[in-house]
């Protein structure tokens, strides 16, 4: 398994994101809280480049006592990947689609050594 | 910097450029070689509230043209009428950062961003329409209607389709005054670029008034095709009972022309205009097959109530043309197949866009139907709108070249 450099760690801000092309493969590399999540640049719904899109946390429609709608709320703990090109959304954690989890990206691991952040491939 | 940086983009520090967002459709473009065949775009997008100054000098009546000036046109926030937020919360980013692209002092500004999403998806041509102006026949004063309608096809001629002749359009109809849609016919019939006129289905008007009957014989006449444009209205009492924009696009975008059809169909308009083509338009593919059982059903035992028919409807429907997206293509291939035998899609289809807005479609939800094959995925990608609108099929240069390029034993 080849390891692809990324960056030096304090390179990628929070929130931030770095493409790598790894031969005809582009991968996105997201930081947040501190972790690095990995995965191939392309939406398996029509293709688009689903790592360059904004990152948002999961929308609740609150129910109370007796299915009473209550309003929406963010998940903050459940961010989202949105693919720029539609909107479909993807866990950060898992990169399964949020409505279908048979619909997911290609994950890769990252690996941290030394100051430096690799990507697994 | 390291050795395989180079290879490394930090996206906190791009620009905003079509070509960057969809540099994947480039890909999809060379690996599916659509420089072997014509590709028609029969309904894409522009914003032509960006060009809102540029419009506004052509308002011919000087009060609704200060009005103008002053009041500007844009859909508006999240309190305004319709309470959109279509643009899925800057979920999709070419919404927001659109603005931001560097584009060349010439051409216009719409033709480059035009053909930049063209080249990259492979459209050699496509036929252009306004967004805000989908909902402009909700207008209650129709003098604003009918003065922006001319405005906007005034401007569209001089300032795009004349020098683009990648760029075509079928022109608004003011369908709030019929006299004024005839006018528009002979006024711009002629003009380059015009490959037909649009009615926005958004309105409340009965399209089988006698008041546009001369409109459909001048347009039978010059054979130029009639589109219905899809749209919601927020506002629509039925409509207004939805909170959230996916139940209101999802059904006002079909219910807007199945109100249209019914009509078309119920008062023998195919029958009285049999030359007229008629092309609907960004309704999606799944309530063709509804409406064609449901009316069949309901003729049969009922020809009374459509006297001028001579055939069943659906028998009518399968000779119009309709537009591709957004097509409903998610874990229902069956019933996908189904939608194009019952449509006639090989000859009646027409592959469409819609980009930039939010639920494009890109030609590889067309070419990459296991269950069509190479002829029909031609004829639905660029075919049937080249006869529909009798246009010259000339590859773009970008296809020119890239074919070129295969020729001389480049890959």
């Amino acid at each position: 398994m080849a390891e692809i450099l990324i960056c030096r760690e304090g390179d990628l801000v929070d929130g931030g994101v770095m493409v790598v092309t790894a031969g005809r493969v582009e991968i996105g590399v997201i930081r947040h809280k501190d972790q690095y999540y990995a995965y191939r640049n392309r939406c398996p719904h029509q293709g688009g480049p689903v790592c360059e899109g904004v990152r948002l946390p999961q929308v609740q429609d609150l129910i109370g006592e007796g299915g009473v709608y209550l309003g929406q709320a963010y998940d903050e703990d459940d961010l989202h990947i949105v693919c720029p090109w539609h909107g479909y959304e993807f866990h950060l954690s898992n990169g399964c689609h949020v409505g279908d989890q048979t619909v997911r990206l290609k994950k890769y691991d990252v690996i941290k050594r030394d100051g430096t952040i690799y990507v697994a491939v | 910097m390291n050795e395989l940086s180079k290879n490394v983009r930090d996206l906190s520090a791009e620009p905003y450029d079509t070509r960057t967002l969809l540099k994947n459709a480039v890909e999809q473009a060379i690996e599916r070689r659509y420089e072997d065949f014509f590709m028609v775009d029969v309904d894409s997008h522009h914003y032509e509230t960006e060009s809102f100054a540029e419009i506004v000098s052509y308002i011919r009546n000087p009060v609704i043209r200060e009005e103008a000036k002053f009041q500007g046109m844009s859909r508006g926030g999240i309190t305004s009428e319709n309470g959109s937020y279509q643009e899925l919360t800057g979920r999709i980013t070419r919404y927001p950062k659109r603005k931001t692209e560097k584009v060349p002092p010439t051409p216009h500004r719409d033709i480059t961003l035009a053909e930049r999403w063209m080249d990259s998806l492979g459209v050699d041509m496509a036929i252009l329409f306004p967004t805000p102006m989908l909902n402009l026949a909700n207008c209650p004063r129709f003098e604003v209607e009918l003065e922006l309608a001319h405005a906007y096809n005034s401007w569209l001629c001089d300032t795009i389709l004349d020098s683009a002749p990648r760029i075509k359009s079928m022109l608004y109809l003011p369908f709030n005054d019929p006299d004024a849609c005839y006018d528009t016919v002979q006024k711009f019939g002629h003009r380059k670029g015009v490959v037909g006129f649009m009615v926005t289905s958004t309105h409340y008007c009965r399209n089988y008034e006698n008041s546009y009957m001369k409109t459909y014989a001048a347009l039978q006449e010059r054979n130029l095709p009639l589109g219905f444009h899809a749209g919601f209205h927020w506002s629509e009492q039925s409509q207004a009972l939805a909170n959230r924009f996916m139940a209101v696009h999802a059904l006002g975008f079909t219910w807007s022309n199945m109100v249209h059809m019914a009509n078309w169909l119920v008062n023998g308009m195919p029958e009285r205009f049999p030359k007229l083509k008629t092309l609907w338009i960004e309704s999606g593919l799944a309530w063709v097959p509804f409406l064609m059982q449901r009316f069949d059903n309901e003729f049969m035992m009922r020809t009374s109530d459509a006297p001028l028919l001579k055939r069943k409807p659906s028998d009518y429907m399968r000779e119009m043309y309709f537009s591709s997206q957004p097509m409903e293509m998610v874990d229902n291939r069956k019933a996908l197949e189904v939608t194009f035998e019952m449509i006639k899609a090989e000859t009646q289809l027409c592959y469409s866009s819609d980009y930039p807005h939010w639920d494009m479609d890109l030609p590889s939800t067309i070419f990459d139907l296991a269950f069509l094959d190479e002829s029909a995925k031609r004829n639905i990608l660029g075919g049937n709108a080249q006869r529909l609108f009798n246009l010259e099929p000339v590859l773009s240069p970008v296809k020119q070249a890239r074919k070129a390029a295969r020729a001389s034993g480049g890959s």
